[in-house]
């Protein structure tokens, strides 16, 4: 079977997200499509899939065009989708979920779950995926969950298996297996169309590789003879900065100290146990760890705005265990939250208004009752200027900035102030290169001046790259200690999977 | 290793014993003499007597609170709670009716009869939620289902009025299902306006039109049916089969929505759109189409419940008849989890509690009757606070689906 996709078109409402692009994809093959967050990705995959309609352009499947009203038209021509955030039903079982949609049934439309179930095994036995038809989808790991999605589309046919960001939420090791079954399907006939923005993945993987730059497909490379400087620079217009550039650290004392800490939810479980660490002045200690193993529950703890279950927290010696989060910022902690929609910015004022939102009680902005917009306005003008803000006027809603400069806002905000740490958890998620480089300049510059920096994230480039310090977070625990300049990514991608490399490096003691 | 939470609970719970065995003891040992709980329409009946009877329980409730509060009574405290309330209103009615006698198995007809529109009216909240969209207007649809119904079988028969009341469900629901669904307007919002508009239309035309003609509200409504041989089973026979074809309707519906929601198609394609309805759109399901045919369904289940009223019990209909049975039928949603037989047993510990009023109210228990007429609502109030905790409603129950 061949693919065809031409002259695709795809307009919202002031922005045009896909221009006129040809793509074509046959079975046997990987095709990596890379670009950044925002370069249309998604969304072509979403005309492909029939979720969207796309406003100019046609589908070919072997030749003939076609029309897809809906995901079940996609379902019937070929094609899968694996996508970025499962579709799975957490408390369906893996055969119900699997089989929705096209439930095999017995008289009056009762569910055939036996049939089900061994749908389920004869697929899972014959890729190698090693599934459990009746366990629950939310007690899964996110690996397995993967291969769940993966079953939905092969028992439904598909010649053609589109995945959408599938390594974002794997460990290194699970990405290992990822490849393996990807090898897999094509070996079997299928077609892979590979959709992500890490680069080193699609130069192992992909046959061809596909660049779109703003809703354009900007060149083909061939994966044997590419670079990754040269696709990076192809994605982004201009020459890119792969590595972080920074000098060696000359930590200081002790700022944040974290004593046996540990977080126990409302359900009963123990989401952090006895997590022991400190972070000191002018050194970026970096938090590894696969989502979900804690790290957000650690920052909430360390921002107060989660209580703690047992240890201590300590900011420049005075105990903060106790202390509100205003307390704590106060006393000089920065906080960059993973969200910036929900927890970083109120979306629905200004610019202004949110760069002043951690000090609008300070008497340089309000005089106890009422605000002094005009010095807010003045601030935020030297902000939008000194933090590369790009926007026209500081008095529009922080909504109609683009990601990247959103999180420049946060970052500007927080780090403008006389701080002693910075606490920046996934700074860079989903944010376009440009920014994501100048960001880490921003943090290794706040490093140098002696600021004690915790980054968390789960791109373990991001901490590799940043991080003077790497702790390991594992099911609630810090498991390792470790020097990036020594330990190796394989090694460190071990113990976010819950192993101890053997003969292992550039451990902390 | 507990949360607090959890510990909080056991201690609260651990109080509540404490209170009952105080009111136990203080209270219900007041009166000697032996209360007479008829156990069949012919006379055998059970004999207790009161004051004893107030001592032991009371005792008993000390022992539970203390051991609830010494160390929580972990995995059977729901049991255990469930038993303890069965005996407290034991307590109560023998103190209550002590030196007289009265029809236990009388009040327990009663009380499945009138556990019909609660449950009729959870079954359409389940149909609603599990599919995703969350159903205030319950209370509406009965409302609007006896003044329409009451109407149609005064015109005509007691067939027609059934399905004129179906009928008046069901546009409910599509009226709650076009603005939900297709003009995603908040759910809460148009239940409450659909409630709203039911009380006042109602009201005007049963002020306008039923008042200065009463051939169009009045009605024979149908007899009690025996089951052959169920109904000779002592004591249970009376209660459960000889009933009106109303509550045999109910126990058919909870059963058929029981089996439809676990072990078919539907229930599962159901299920997946009130809990991640992008999963089931993306393999091809119409959750739009699904979730308007279900409120339609629940809809048409409201209306038999809304016809209980007029055709299945009085012959008339009243200005404000249903009196928030819609709401405790939302509450019965909560107490069973979303399940319908879970909805069913909620629905008949709320039955058991008006039940329960409109005997008392016959005694003379110096009881103020006002707060009689509150103990519906207290026992909602009670059982959803205490008995249910924190329960886990469907997760897309209340968002309006995006097909994009």
């Amino acid at each position: 079977m061949k693919l065809e996709l031409r002259g695709i078109t795809k307009k919202f409402p002031g922005v045009i997200a896909n221009d006129s692009v040809n793509l074509s994809i046959s079975t046997g093959e990987v095709l990596a499509l890379v670009g950044e967050n925002g370069a249309g990705k998604s969304t072509l995959m979403n005309v492909l899939y029939g979720l969207y309609k796309a406003d100019e352009g046609e589908i070919l499947v072997d030749g003939t065009a076609v029309n897809f009203h809906s995901p079940a038209d996609a379902i019937k021509a070929g094609i899968g989708m694996v996508h970025q955030h499962f579709m799975l039903v957490p408390v369906f079982s893996v055969a119900e979920n699997v089989v929705l949609g096209s439930e095999p049934t017995k008289r009056f439309g009762a569910l055939d779950i036996e049939r089900a179930r061994k749908q389920v095994r004869e697929v899972s036995d014959r890729y190698n995926l090693n599934l459990d038809p009746d366990a629950i989808v939310e007690d899964l790991p996110v690996g397995v969950r993967q291969r769940v999605e993966i079953v939905k589309v092969l028992l439904r046919d598909a010649k053609i298996v589109v995945f959408d960001e599938p390594t974002a939420v794997l460990t290194p090791s699970e990405i290992v297996e990822f490849f393996s079954i990807v090898r897999t399907l094509t070996d079997a006939g299928k077609g892979v169309v590979f959709i992500t923005h890490k680069l080193k993945e699609a130069l192992t993987i992909a046959d061809r590789i596909n660049v779109l730059r703003r809703g354009k497909v900007v060149g083909d490379a061939d994966p044997k003879t590419a670079s990754e400087s040269h696709i990076a620079e192809m994605m982004v217009g201009r020459p890119v900065q792969l590595t972080v550039n920074k000098a060696t650290a000359s930590p200081k004392q002790v700022v944040l100290d974290v004593k046996d800490l540990s977080i126990i939810d409302p359900d009963g479980r123990l989401i952090v146990e006895n997590v022991s660490f400190n972070v000191r002045a002018g050194e970026i200690v970096g938090v590894a760890g696969v989502q979900g193993n804690g790290q957000t529950e650690l920052v909430e703890a360390i921002s107060g705005l989660r209580r703690t279950s047992q240890g201590s927290l300590t900011l420049d010696g005075k105990d903060i265990t106790e202390a509100s989060p205003r307390q704590r910022h106060t006393l000089g902690m920065g906080h960059v939250p993973e969200d910036r929609q929900r927890q970083g910015l109120v979306t629905g004022m200004t610019i202004t208004e949110n760069l002043v939102l951690t000090r609008y009680h300070d008497s340089e902005f309000c005089n106890g009752f009422k605000m002094k917009w005009s010095k807010a306005k003045e601030k935020a003008k030297e902000l939008v200027q000194s933090y590369d803000i790009r926007t026209s006027d500081p008095d529009q809603m922080a909504s109609t900035l683009s990601g990247g400069n959103q999180q420049k806002v946060i970052v500007a905000r927080e780090l403008s102030r006389d701080i002693r740490l910075v606490l920046a958890a996934q700074p860079t998620r989903g944010i376009d290169v440009g920014s994501i480089e100048y960001i880490h300049e921003q943090i290794v510059k706040e490093r140098d001046s002696g600021t004690a920096i915790l980054i968390v994230s789960t791109e373990l480039d991001e901490v590799m790259a940043l991080s003077d310090r790497i702790l390991v977070m594992y099911r609630g625990k810090v498991v390792a200690d470790l020097d990036p300049k020594k330990a190796s990514h394989m090694d460190v991608g071990l113990y976010m999977a819950g192993s101890r490399p053997e003969n292992a490096v550039g451990v902390n003691s | 290793m507990i949360s607090a939470e959890q510990k909080k609970r056991a201690r609260n719970v651990g109080y509540g014993y404490l209170g009952l065995a105080v009111i136990t003891l203080v209270i219900f040992s007041r009166r000697p003499g032996d209360a007479g709980f008829r156990l069949t329409e012919g006379g055998f009946s059970l004999t207790l007597p009161a004051q004893q009877f107030a001592y032991i329980f009371g005792i008993v409730f000390v022992g539970l609170g203390a051991a609830q509060l010494w160390r929580g009574l972990g995995k059977v405290s729901n049991i255990v709670l469930a038993l303890a309330t069965a005996m407290f209103v034991m307590s109560f009615l023998s103190w209550a009716t002590s030196g007289e006698s009265f029809s236990l198995v009388g009040m327990l007809q009663d009380t499945v009869s009138r556990s019909v529109p609660i449950t009729l009216g959870a079954l359409a909240g389940i149909l609603c939620e599990r599919s995703g969209v969350i159903n205030i207007a319950i209370e509406g649809m009965l409302l609007a289902g006896a003044f329409m119904g009451a109407v149609g079988a005064s015109l005509t028969n007691l067939w027609f009025g059934t399905i004129i009341a179906i009928l008046t469900g069901m546009l409910l629901a599509w009226v709650l299902a076009v603005f939900s669904i297709k003009y995603r307007v908040d759910q809460v919002i148009v239940g409450f306006a659909i409630n709203f508009f039911a009380l006042g239309i109602t009201s005007f035309l049963s002020f306008r039109v039923l008042v200065p003609n009463p051939d169009y509200n009045s009605l024979v409504p149908v007899m009690p049916i025996s089951v052959p041989l169920l109904s000779k089973i002592p004591f249970i026979g009376q209660i459960l089969f000889v009933q009106t074809i109303f509550v045999y309707f109910s126990f058919a519906a909870v059963a058929l929505l029981t089996w439809a929601m676990y072990r078919t198609r539907w229930g599962l394609r159901t299920r997946a759109a009130g809990e991640y309805p992008k999963a089931a759109g993306t393999l091809g399901v119409d959750v739009i189409r699904l979730r308007y045919r279900n409120l339609l369904i629940a809809g048409a289940v409201a209306g038999i419940g809304g016809a209980w009223w007029p055709i299945g019990t009085v012959g008339r209909f009243d200005q404000n008849i249903t009196g928030g049975r819609g709401f405790i039928a939302l509450a019965a949603v909560i107490f069973g989890r979303w399940h319908p037989v879970g909805a069913f047993s909620g629905a008949i510990v709320f039955a058991f509690a008006e039940a329960v009023r409109l005997k008392i109210g016959n005694f003379d228990t110096g009881i103020p009757s006002e707060f009689l007429l509150m103990a519906p609502y207290l026992v909602t109030l009670v059982v959803v606070a205490g008995f249910v905790g924190a329960s886990r409603a469907p997760k897309a129950a209340g968002q309006p689906y995006d097909e994009q």
